[in-house]
């Protein structure tokens, strides 16, 4: 009976996820994106333990996503500083209301 | 203890399922944010309770160790998810990005 409910609280996270999907592939500028990628990882991290608990090896599945949370952080933090330092590639996807700066 | 586990694990999937629709609904890149910073730790920390009550019924070594580990994953959670939103945050803030206003017309 438990196993039914790991099963659908499976599949309804996936389903989730690809909602989730819609924002990183529609988002208005870049950081939508990168929000969207970093809800996706952290239910990909619960979904490895579910799939741990489904095939009754969570003893391998949750180094999996211990380590998929770890990439994870340092993913959304890796491409924050990357669009902080490049701004001019964020200026570029900004269409409403973009910044001008003087030139320096 | 069966009970308790699909409780939680049912809460937890409610939380995810109001961030998600907050992300895909909500007009301004700072609503987003708030929406999934706040659900998804939250809704973490409920199904990871969920699979501890489920996983701790029968208590061996390799149980708690397996269990250790879980709370481990859950600690990173509380310690990485807001640093990530706030990283996020200042990244906005630093590039530009306006906040949505009520006053504003909209463009459809």
């Amino acid at each position: 009976m438990i196993e039914r409910v790991f099963l659908t609280a499976a599949i309804v996270l996936t389903v989730l996820m690809i909602l989730s999907l819609v924002r990183v592939v529609g988002g208005p500028t870049i950081l939508d994106r990168i929000l969207g990628g970093n809800v996706i990882g952290s239910k990909t991290t619960i979904l490895l333990l579910l799939i741990g608990l489904l095939f009754e090896d969570l003893g391998m599945f949750v180094d999996i996503a211990l380590a998929y949370a770890l990439l994870n952080f340092i993913a959304t933090l890796g491409a924050t500083k990357f669009f902080l330092r490049r701004r001019h590639v964020f200026l570029d996807e900004l269409e409403s209301e973009p910044i001008h700066k003087e030139a320096p | 203890m069966n009970y308790l586990a699909a409780l939680f694990i049912g809460l937890g999937l409610f939380f995810f399922a109001v961030g998600t629709i907050g992300i895909l609904r909500f007009p301004d890149f700072y609503t987003r944010l708030h929406a999934a910073g706040k659900c998804d730790s939250l809704a973490s920390l409920l199904v990871i309770a969920g699979i501890l009550c489920h996983l701790w019924q029968d208590f061996s070594l390799a149980s708690l160790l397996v269990g250790g580990k879980i709370l481990l994953i859950a600690a990173f959670v509380f310690v990485a998810s807001p640093t990530a939103t706030h990283a996020i945050t200042e990244a906005a803030l630093v590039l530009g990005v306006k906040p949505w206003e009520r006053t504003r017309k909209r463009k459809a």
